[in-house]
């Protein structure tokens, strides 16, 4: 269990390594930040300070060279646009990610299970056709045009819901929440079902086909013939059965659902993480870009690892270390 | 579904009186101030939101004429010498009282702001020296005759030297004197720096949600309407027009320009709007042979040839872009810099359109079948400027010149066009001073690093008969004589059809029916100055 | 029929069984019309469309924002309304569709080729050449497409060229990992090593046995990856990372529209969004029966 964490994180150092590598030298071939941060009344003089402030008129292996530095102690350099170290401006904008994702993720398995559930015990039916094939509508749509639909429903045609925005926040262990407000329900909906939609086609899908199968295994044949009744059936046996796969799937997509709420955050004017990516990249921002990327990708790796354990707990048959040979 | 809006108005406007009886302002910003640090980052933005918290020396009016604010008065005790007399009795919101020390320490920090992107520095490079010979008394001097002085300094923020541990400042161009160590940037945006003489102080900066101010007690100047002010970014466009008419903010800067008939019809709702100082443009690269982009032009560079630029001008139709494009919510432009303003020539008015004319100017140049050029523009930095430049492109093509259209991301358009990578492109100037002498300076003059001079011509472009007129302007001090010299500059450059001036921009507010604000040409919006309507 | 040689007409029954598979699902038929008839209109928008939306001679400012079955100043009509350009909506639908499906087929087909021949040499020589290139394929397939596309994008800059080399960096693995997968299976038959004792050039191996029998798997896998591609392409060009504005795909419509949806101009968005969904919603039925009809297990 340890090794297999060891060499997890290994792996991903060096991920992190070779993608904050490309990615600075990237950003640096793009143009200088300064072209586009500057007052155009600067002149000349002060153009050339401030390009020496911010540690541009150095060859870019320095550039390099501090950054990694600095990044071993835990500093991946300041935002060229906010003066601030990178790391705290993504910290700060993480939450009202997280909050997204983990809706949209309820959201898709709420949704998803029991409509899979549903198509799987009639597979032949009509409602059972809907589903699936409502389904390849769901993953079929692309994530921002879907918000926009929302939006021009919700918001423009029927003014039930606003267009975007986080709206009113909470603090709660010193983070600020929205959804524990109303006000901040209100604005999450929206976005979160947008991030939904595609994962819960996921879900119904995997559903369905588990929950076919698992009607046809024996023990599903014998609780029938013990005369338990069918929705203890469904609502234990089977979703038992179609769990494990669920949360796989649902573990590795929760990565994702943070990717792409860079397009959601982007339709939805949401404060968080993905948009500060996208103003990032417009402003380049190099030191914010690649700590995102460093962040993001430090995040896949946890959840990677959270999925794995709670494989374990739902199926005792798998071991890490089997897994991982 | 429409049964449900009336009651859904009901249920928004009985929010609004809400809001109002709380004595809370919510504005939707449409970009995001990068620091609470009134030094760290020169921009619209920022100096904005830092003008609630900090006051300046000088002031400027909607026209951006300069007034004052911490100083009374201020004259020219010889060409290059001022005297500023300071307000009395004006407290920082620490208690401290507001002195001359203040002012110095302030001058002495702008140039020396780490990790700024773009310092206030431009704006003291002229002080070669500085003293205060009483508490409430300035004198401030240059080498040379300098007459921006007073709106350059109308753009400094003051700071508290006590509140920061200065001493008795002496200055210094190299290094100031017991400045002690200067306050860093993110102790302004924690609060801990953000102590000021303006008229709110600071409550929480937030990073890409919200700003909340608080009218500061005891403000010397007049009190503000509002107890409680909060500044939201709302960067999109369409979110923050939703969130005005949801009531989730109570006024919004930069109404997008299809949404400004919309929120007009709506008795609830008011939209003002006002002349800003920025001009889009046209500008051409003199220097290179055969500039980017440009092909068939016989192996010339056909933008030295004034009649081609002439014919430029003359095919586009500057009221087509205006009411087509633009709604309406702009000027076509006849020269670089507002009519209200400094220096400008109040009869220059934009050309009319004249296609037939351009085809004839570019036979005459030798160019009967037109030539190809390729025209560079940023699509998300101007006002709908993607879309101007589609349609500059199809009035060229009109005239029998084949144009393509490069349209990038603002930073990417900077950098490649400081990289001198465009022939010709569409750009826009705010003109920060007010002043003619800003887009002279800037855009036309003859590029020369240690003047200042052409820092955004990277085409080059050079006229012997403007660049002495420019020189000379800039060090009178006598106000009427600059302006027409500055005036004669700017014709002497369009008469050349140096660079093309295209529209004024005009910049829009929208607010409830019960709130007034003046617009301004510098485009801040200011929660001190929005009243409450009679 | 019968002058044909018996192999292709042994073959033409498979076809022919296949299709009767497929055609027992209306819908995937019905899938499978609509896409021919994309790729058709598609394919013939230069000479179909009232107006070439790329050519800025035919496009008049003067035009611009006109609702549905408007006219233009010369009489022409326009059944979608024009666009902030004064484009006419059906036209730059037509094209957009056009860019669209070329930048999806494009950067499957190359994605699809590039990935093979990753799969096949990790599967035909394996050992560390293998783990090597699956190691590769695991850690491009770790990171969200979305995300790859649009740091590269960030990187390259706009262009149609440069959307196709990300959507192929995003892709190739699939592929890899499809045909390695397949071919592994393969490898280990009989007629393989028959065909290793025969000292026949490895050439023939791969390209006569290994690839042909690899191939089903390849064909539901690059039919569902060409809607990916589509969709992918759309969101990039939505984000102001795609396509440049003067040329736009269907995404880049509606991220024009965007801005003018919430002031009840819905039209500039909302046409090419359904444009975007009937091609992509078709093109995955088309690949989910592709894949029922071909995956053995589900065959009744």
């Amino acid at each position: 269990m340890l090794a297999f964490l060891l060499r997890r994180i290994g792996q991903s150092a060096f991920v992190m390594a070779a993608m904050a590598l490309i990615v600075f030298v990237g950003v640096y071939a793009l143009g200088n930040p300064i072209d586009i941060l500057i007052n155009p009344e600067a002149d000349q003089i002060e153009r050339e300070q401030a390009i020496a402030r911010l540690g541009l008129d150095r060859p870019l292996w320095e550039q390099f060279w501090i950054f990694v530095k600095s990044a071993a102690s835990g500093d991946l350099g300041r935002s060229f646009v906010h003066g601030v170290p990178a790391i705290d401006l993504i910290v700060s904008r993480m939450p009202a990610t997280l909050e997204l994702a983990f809706v949209a993720l309820v959201l898709s398995i709420g949704l998803g299970i029991p409509l899979g559930l549903a198509a799987g015990v009639k597979p032949d039916s009509f409602v059972s056709r809907t589903i699936v094939t409502g389904s390849i509508f769901g993953f079929s749509l692309p994530n921002f045009w879907l918000g926009l639909m929302l939006i021009l429903l919700f918001a423009v045609e029927w003014k039930i819901l606003p267009a975007g925005g986080r709206g009113e926040t909470r603090t709660l262990f010193g983070i600020e929440w929205s959804i524990l407000t109303l006000d901040g329900l209100q604005h999450l909906i929206l976005p979160a079902l947008t991030l939904a939609i595609y994962k819960a086609s996921l879900v119904v899908r995997l559903a369905y086909a588990g929950t076919r199968e698992a009607l046809l295994q024996d023990y599903v044949k014998f609780a029938r013939a013990k005369g338990l009744r069918p929705s203890r059936i469904l609502g234990v046996h089977v979703l038992k059965a179609i769990l494990i796969p669920v949360v796989t799937v649902i573990g590795l997509e929760l990565g994702s659902m943070i990717a792409f709420a860079v397009v959601t955050e982007t339709v939805f004017a949401w404060p968080g993480m993905g948009k500060l990516l996208i103003e990032s990249i417009y402003r380049l921002d190099r030191p914010v870009i690649v700590a995102y990327l460093i962040v993001v990708v430090a995040l896949f790796v946890a959840i990677n690892f959270l999925v794995d354990v709670i494989y374990t707990l739902l199926d005792p048959r798998v071991r890490l270390s089997e897994r991982e040979a | 579904m429409n049964l449900l809006r009336p009651i859904l108005a009901a249920a928004v406007s009985a929010a609004w009186v809400a809001g109002a009886a709380a004595q809370e302002l919510k504005i939707g910003l449409s970009a995001e101030p990068s620091a609470m640090d009134p030094h760290f980052h020169n921009l619209v933005p920022n100096n904005a939101l830092t003008k609630h918290v900090f006051d300046r020396l000088l002031d400027q009016d909607e026209n951006q004429r300069v007034k004052p604010m911490l100083a009374t008065s201020w004259r020219n005790v010889d060409e290059t010498t001022w005297e500023f007399k300071l307000r009395p009795g004006v407290k920082f919101s620490n208690g401290a009282d507001f002195t001359a020390n203040d002012v110095i320490f302030s001058y002495c920090r702008v140039p020396r702001v780490e990790n700024s992107p773009s310092s206030l520095a431009i704006n003291v490079r002229a002080i070669t020296r500085m003293s205060a010979p009483d508490p409430l008394t300035l004198v401030i001097g240059t080498d040379k005759p300098h007459p921006l002085l007073p709106n350059e300094l109308s753009n400094v923020a003051i700071l508290s030297a006590k509140a920061n541990g200065a001493g008795q400042v002496e200055f210094d161009r190299q290094a100031c004197r017991n400045a002690g160590s200067y306050p860093k940037t993110e102790a302004f945006n924690a609060g801990e720096a953000a102590i000021g003489t303006g008229p709110y102080r600071l409550v929480r900066f937030t990073k890409g949600d919200r700003t909340i101010l608080e009218r500061a007690d005891g403000y010397w100047g007049e009190k503000p309407a509002w107890a409680r002010v909060v500044l939201r970014p709302i960067t999109s466009a369409g979110p923050r027009v939703a969130a005005l008419l949801a009531g989730d903010v109570d006024m919004i800067e930069s109404v997008p320009i299809q949404d400004i008939e919309r929120i007009k019809g709506n008795p609830a709702y008011r939209v003002v709007q006002g002349l800003s100082n920025r001009v889009i443009y046209l500008h051409f690269n003199y220097q290179a042979d055969s500039p980017p982009g440009v092909a068939d032009a016989g192996g010339k560079n056909p933008f030295r040839d004034k009649r081609v630029r002439e014919a430029i001008a003359k095919a586009i139709d500057r009221d087509a872009i205006v009411a087509r494009i633009m709604g309406g919510v702009a000027v076509a432009a006849g020269e670089l810099l507002p009519p209200t303003m400094f220096g400008a020539n109040k009869e220059m008015t934009a050309a009319k359109a004249d296609p037939d004319g351009a085809k004839k100017l570019l036979a005459e140049a030798g160019y009967p079948g037109g030539f190809t050029l390729v025209l560079a523009t940023p699509n998300d930095r101007y006002v709908n400027d993607g879309q101007i430049a589609q349609a500059v492109a199809q009035m060229l093509t009109r005239v029998g010149l084949k144009v393509s259209l490069e349209a990038m991301t603002a930073s990417q358009f900077f950098a490649r066009r400081n990289r001198r990578e465009f022939g010709f492109w569409l750009a826009g100037w705010g003109s920060d001073t007010g002043e003619m002498s800003s887009p002279l300076k800037s855009l036309v003059a003859t590029p020369n690093r240690d003047k200042g001079m052409g820092t955004t011509n990277p085409g080059g472009y050079s006229n012997p008969a403007m660049d002495p007129l420019l020189e000379q302007a800039l060090a009178t001090v006598d106000d009427t004589r600059r302006a027409a010299l500055l005036a004669e500059a700017s014709r002497t450059v369009m008469a050349d059809f140096g660079a093309l001036p295209l529209h004024f921009e005009m910049t829009t507010w929208a607010f409830r029916k019960d709130l007034a604000y003046t617009p301004r040409a510098d485009q801040y919006t200011l929660g001190m100055l929005v009243r409450k309507a009679d | 029929m019968s002058i044909l040689p018996l192999e292709t007409q042994a073959r033409e029954t498979a076809l022919g069984r296949g299709w009767r598979a497929f055609a027992e699902s209306r819908m995937a038929v019905l899938a499978l019309g609509l896409v021919t008839l994309l790729i058709g209109v598609a394919l013939a928008a230069p000479w179909i469309t009232p107006q070439d939306p790329y050519d800025l001679t035919q496009l008049s400012i003067l035009d611009n924002m006109l609702a549905p079955f408007s006219q233009s100043l010369d009489g022409r009509s326009f059944w979608l309304g024009t666009d902030d350009q004064g484009r006419d909506m059906l036209s730059a639908i037509l094209y957009g569709l056009r860019l669209s499906l070329f930048v999806g087929v494009a950067a499957t087909a190359i994605a699809l080729l590039a990935g093979t021949t990753v799969g096949i040499v990790a599967a035909y020589f394996g050992g560390r050449i293998d783990a090597a290139l699956m190691r590769l394929v695991d850690l491009q397939l770790s990171f969200p497409a979305i995300l790859v596309a649009l740091i590269l994008l960030a990187l390259l800059g706009k262009g149609v060229d440069k959307v196709i080399v990300a959507l192929v960096s995003v892709q190739w693995a699939y592929y890899a990992r499809t045909i390695r997968g397949a071919a592994l299976v393969e490898r280990r038959r009989e007629y393989i090593e028959a065909a290793q004792c025969l000292a026949l050039p490895r050439r023939r191996v791969i390209f006569r046995h290994l690839l042909p029998n690899a191939f089903p798997p390849l064909i539901v896998v690059a039919t569902v990856q060409v809607a990916h591609a589509i969709a992918l392409e759309a969101t990039l060009s939505f984000l102001g990372v795609g396509v440049p504005i003067t040329e736009p795909s269907l995404g880049l419509l509606i991220a024009n529209g965007y801005g003018y949806m919430l002031s009840g101009k819905y039209w500039i968005a909302f046409y090419p969004g359904i444009a975007l969904l009937v091609a992509i919603v078709a093109i995955n039925l088309v690949g989910d029966r592709l894949r029922d009809v071909m995956n053995p297990r589900l065959r009744r």
